[in-house]
């Protein structure tokens, strides 16, 4: 497989630089709770699933949030922003150590480690989520568009609960 | 300021006189939710007492030799599936200096080694090899009148009902079917048919409340459209539905039962009314979600248990589940969430099963509010002028079909004034 370190290689090297502006402006968009643009960020049948790492390495399916396609996207995002009781937060999401690993045609295989910080009312800021994307990006006219978003999470053990996407 | 007569100021004066619970039914006494003296008697008279404590499920362990971390009541134990398919459950403190020595999730193993000074223990919990029994050239080891028989993990009785492991440290236990009662072992055996499950996966988050306030939740069909406004927002749930409360004859279990009309639930004026948070109905941009496939032979489309002390089962449509509560002090503590479908499932069903999860779980559109709220009940209890709690709603003799009440919430609670001496 070429690797990003391979000499001449700048297409995998144009391809995380591509994904990195991608990524800041998807945790821009959640830091800003803009749960409907979030929805905008994938293809019509993209796969998103938020899996704790125990359960992914034990081969067992449950997710955190498991969403078959965007149709699925956009209604927890209309649940969330209108029916959904919950504490006043500010949300930090930190998408850092981009890796583009492969391109296929119009697809590109890649990851990233990502960090959920959650402060709430009169408390410390806390550390909601760490995990990693095992993404798939789709080429499309309009630029990059996520086919797949796995999020393996570390972060087991969840503080009371999980809002917003990651 | 009203209530003047409930308020104690000062540590002292709460400290001084024996805890005394109101002269009244319908109230509940904050110091139960806080108090440490509350919850080290809960260990005793609860958790250690004459109940049936959950631990897990049979396909947790489908195969000899394998096990997982749980927990009875606030105690760590592993359970196990042994070469004779027996399965045991004991405490997961190693017999000579105590350390917790399983620290996996789950795993296969065919012994425990406890790290520090490697004793040995089967998967029955019996101690089997202890090193330098006879010391070294004849100096030091143990002393010679050691047995190992003696020495071996603490463990508990234990019995399965329908796949699922309940474990106890009485001597002299009911079966589970007794200790459920008739009514709650009907419903239990109909979620739990005795079909076997396939373990699909296990949500885990601590809670900043108590334990017992997440069983009154499940007692709770009052706040259920008024918290959840996803349920009537998108037709799952309305007060209007056909429901039943049962509560078994001692008090201390209880069921939330619902049947789903076919099509949309018909929201009266009335109930629009009393539910501030009320949305017009909507469609799902994805139906598959809320699809209810038949499987099970019971009428009620929703059930939840809540099984003293610390089990609550769900079935809702077609999210089977089950959640167990691990205090951890009295202002909080763990849910594991056990989620699972059935072996039959094939793997579309298998991903219906998993879509539909979204409702539920710590990230779950029901499980993210009744979380907040509690956390924001426990801050009220832990942080406020001490204040009686109000379980008003409904009657002790009204009919089971009455859902705008506090009924099964007052039942447990005078079952554990029973037990706790209070």
């Amino acid at each position: 497989m070429a690797t990003v370190m391979d000499k001449g290689n700048t297409a995998l090297r144009d391809a995380r630089l591509e994904i990195e502006e991608f990524n800041y402006e998807y945790a821009d968009t959640l830091d800003r709770f803009d749960v409907d643009g979030w929805v905008e960020y994938f293809t019509e049948d993209a796969l998103y699933h938020v899996i704790a790492r125990d359960n992914a390495e034990s081969g067992l399916p449950l997710g955190l949030i498991y969403c078959e396609g965007k149709a699925m996207m956009k209604d927890r995002a209309y649940a969330l922003l209108n029916t959904e009781m919950f504490a006043p937060r500010y949300l930090h999401l930190s998408i850092t150590n981009t890796r583009a690993l492969a391109i296929d045609g119009d697809l590109i295989r890649a990851t990233a480690n990502y960090t959920l910080v959650e402060t709430l009312v009169e408390e410390l800021s806390r550390v909601q989520q760490v995990g990693k994307y095992h993404d798939v990006f789709q080429r499309t006219g309009g630029g990059l568009l996520l086919k797949e978003r796995r999020c393996i999470f570390d972060s087991v053990m969840i503080d009371n609960c999980l809002v917003f996407p990651v | 300021m009203d209530g003047n007569k409930d308020i104690r100021t000062t540590d002292a004066t709460r400290d001084a006189p024996a805890l005394v619970w109101p002269d009244d039914d319908t109230l509940i006494p904050d110091w139960i939710y806080t108090d440490q003296r509350i919850y080290d008697l809960e260990l005793e008279k609860i958790f250690l007492g004459r109940h049936w404590n959950y631990v897990g499920l049979d396909c947790e362990v489908p195969e000899p030799g394998n096990y997982f971390r749980s927990y009875v009541g606030p105690l760590p134990v592993v359970v196990t599936r042994d070469a004779d398919d027996q399965v045991h459950v004991f405490e997961n403190r190693c017999a000579h200096r105590g350390v917790e020595f399983c620290r996996e999730y789950r795993g296969t193993a065919d012994s425990f080694i406890c790290p520090y000074h490697n004793w040995t223990y089967n998967l029955k919990g019996d101690l089997t090899a202890v090193p330098f029994r006879r010391g070294v050239k004849g100096k030091g080891g143990m002393p010679a009148d050691f047995d190992m028989a003696d020495r071996g993990l603490r463990k508990f009785h234990v019995e399965t009902r329908g796949g699922v492991i309940f474990a106890t440290a009485c001597d002299d236990m009911v079966s589970v079917e007794e200790y459920l009662g008739p009514v709650i072992a009907a419903e239990f055996d109909a979620t739990f048919d005795g079909s076997e499950m396939k373990l699909l996966g296990v949500h885990r988050n601590i809670l900043p409340s108590n334990w017992k306030l997440y069983q009154e939740n499940l007692k709770d069909p009052y706040h259920a459209t008024l918290l959840h406004t996803y349920l009537t927002t998108f037709g799952l749930f309305v007060s209007s539905n056909e429901s039943n409360i049962p509560v078994d004859p001692t008090g201390r279990h209880g069921g939330l039962l619902s049947r789903r009309p076919e099509g949309r639930p018909d929201v009266s004026e009335e109930e629009q009314a009393n539910m501030q948070a009320f949305k017009e109905a909507m469609p799902l941009n994805d139906p598959r979600v809320l699809e209810f496939i038949r499987e099970f032979d019971s009428k009620w489309s929703g059930s939840v248990l809540t099984i003293f002390p610390t089990l609550t089962a769900l079935r809702q449509t077609n999210i089977l589940n089950t959640r167990l509560l691990v205090p951890r002090g009295p202002n909080e503590f763990m849910m594991i969430w056990t989620v699972f479908g059935r072996a039959s499932d094939d793997e579309e069903m298998t991903r219906h099963r998993l879509r539909q999860n979204n409702i539920f779980g710590p990230a779950g559109f029901l499980g993210i509010e009744d979380n907040e709220a509690l956390k924001f009940l426990q801050d009220g209890i832990r942080k406020s002028m001490p204040r009686d709690g109000l379980a008003l709603l409904g009657d002790d003799d009204e009919p089971v079909d009455t859902i705008i009440t506090e009924r099964s919430i007052r039942a447990m609670y005078r079952y554990y004034r029973d037990v706790m001496g209070l």
